[in-house]
């Protein structure tokens, strides 16, 4: 039976790693991970998790050591933030051709520069590309499930892939929520041991990490491609085998009160929560709002979430990262792209908020469907909620 | 007339993560990137073993009773270490010539 407790969701995310029975853990500290692994290093040190924990030098060394342990045939996962994510960055763009399924939580952290330590989602938006599996938590319950359900999807041999579990920082990271944990008796009834697809084996010696020159270097990234795109239905299976064992479900596109809604507002991650609510102050004022929230990133859940959107007039984009020298967001524009050949296309809007943890209140939700509502035209480029110019 | 796909395995016919069997060079000989050969003046190599230590490539092999080292231009990449370091500037890099 899974356990009610009242923890530090950072910390919850280890008890899951735990659950989980992680091999290795290679990581380098960087707020606001950090709790994440000095938990998991204490329960290595404490004899509760057999891993081995590699206290690495860099996060690149973190990467290329994850990779090499997964390789090896290790269940591996490790954590990072913002500028540890960038100084990964090369390692994280070869996991996934190697279909290494390496388990990764980000506490989400602006990028520098200017140095900001707080929340937004810069970080994974700069890897976005990359070939991996993008799942986004909304809660600290939903940081345990996702956390244990990418051990269930990266390693599934049909999907092979690194998977990237996105718990928003501080405003998830360092709260204590009451979350079920579960017991291991569930966990290993969800999640089966790690079969490796490809396995470092003095026995049967194979060459990972190889040059591909102009003949098959296309072929690789194309093959990839296509094991990402066929990861969707991996991902709704595990999440259909997450309900039977422990009763919570989950979708790749969350919808809420979207049926008649004649706006719809687009987000991800802990400010959807919050959107929740102001939804429901609105729908009590005689507003026709809804809400829609990707739980999956990549691969990007086109279908769904062209079906969630599918009646709606307006919809009203949110992305906490800003994309330089280009008039939309990430999520704006893969939105955007997705409808533009829609039949009776909505009105796009797209808003940036909450950047370097500049906070996300209800008013700012009630702010944007105002300005969605009383725009007579479309919108030519993002606009920036809460911003003094 | 349409360009012919340069590529020499579908996407779909490659090894998961992109492996191969170990050993490709045997059958790979990579010396057909090189551009120069060293060529030995015996009269001069004293077999000191400098140019068996130094090769990047480790091409070259010992040849014991006869007392010089034999390149394997199979692998040769023509780097020119070998010759930069010989002390006797027993080693000449030579043009390849086709
Ligand atoms: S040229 Fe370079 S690769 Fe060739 S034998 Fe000399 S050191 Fe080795
Ligand atoms: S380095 Fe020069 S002298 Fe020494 S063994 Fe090689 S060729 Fe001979």
């Amino acid at each position: 039976m899974s356990k009610r407790v009242g923890i530090e969701v950072s910390l919850a995310v280890a008890e899951a790693v735990k659950l989980a029975d992680a091999d290795v853990v290679a990581a380098y500290p960087i707020t606001p991970q950090t709790h994440i692994v000095e938990h998991l290093s204490e329960l290595v040190a404490d004899g509760e998790l057999d891993a081995a924990y590699i206290p690495v030098e860099s996060e690149h060394s973190a990467m290329s050591s994850c990779i090499g342990s997964s390789a090896a045939g290790a269940r591996t996962f490790t954590a990072t933030s913002s500028q540890g994510l960038a100084l990964m960055n090369e390692m994280i763009f070869i996991a996934p051709v190697l279909r290494t399924p390496v388990i990764l939580a980000i506490a989400n952290r602006a990028l520098s520069a200017p140095i900001n330590i707080w929340n937004d989602h810069s970080d994974i938006m700069s890897v976005r590309d990359a070939g991996w599996i993008c799942l986004f938590a909304e809660n600290g319950q939903e940081a345990v499930d996702m956390t244990l359900a990418a051990f269930r999807i990266g390693e599934d041999p049909q999907v092979s892939l690194p998977v990237s579990v996105n718990i928003d920082g501080f405003t998830l990271s360092h709260f204590i929520e009451p979350i079920l944990l579960p017991d291991k008796a569930e966990v290993d009834r969800f999640l089966p041991p790690f079969k490796p697809v490809i396995k470092l084996d003095i026995a049967q010696p194979i060459s990972v990490g190889l040059l591909a020159p102009p003949e098959s270097y296309t072929e690789a990234r194309k093959a990839t491609d296509d094991a990402l795109l066929a990861s969707k239905a991996v991902v709704k299976k595990a999440f259909d085998e997450y309900e039977a064992v422990f009763g919570r479900r989950y979708q790749v596109v969350e919808s809420y009160r979207v049926e008649d809604a004649e706006t719809v507002i687009v987000a991800m991650g802990s400010i959807a929560e919050t959107a929740s609510i102001a939804i429901d102050e609105m729908r009590e004022a005689g507003q026709k709002v809804g809400l829609v929230r990707l739980r999956l990133w990549r691969p990007f859940p086109a279908e769904e979430l062209a079906a969630a959107l599918s009646a709606a007039k307006n919809v009203a984009v949110i992305d906490r990262h800003m994309v330089l020298g280009v008039d939309n967001g990430p999520l704006g524009l893969e939105v955007k792209s997705l409808l533009y050949d829609a039949p009776n296309r909505p009105r796009v809007f797209n808003y940036v908020l909450g950047l370097g943890g500049r906070d996300v209140t209800r008013d700012d939700f009630r702010d944007i469907a105002a300005r969605v509502s009383s725009s007579q035209g479309v919108q030519t480029r993002y606009e920036i909620v809460g911003v003094l110019a | 007339m349409k360009k012919p796909i340069e590529a020499i395995v579908k996407a779909g016919d490659l090894p998961v993560g992109f492996t191969a069997q170990p050993g490709s060079t045997v059958a790979f000989k990579t010396g057909d990137w090189r551009s120069v050969r060293p060529v030995l003046d015996r009269e001069k190599c004293i077999y000191c073993g400098f140019c068996y230590y130094y090769c990047p490539d480790g091409v070259y092999q010992d040849m014991g009773a006869e007392k010089w080292y034999k390149p394997d231009l199979d692998y040769c990449k023509g780097c020119g270490v070998c010759a930069h370091e010989c002390p006797k500037k027993a080693i000449t890099m030579t043009l390849e010539e086709v």
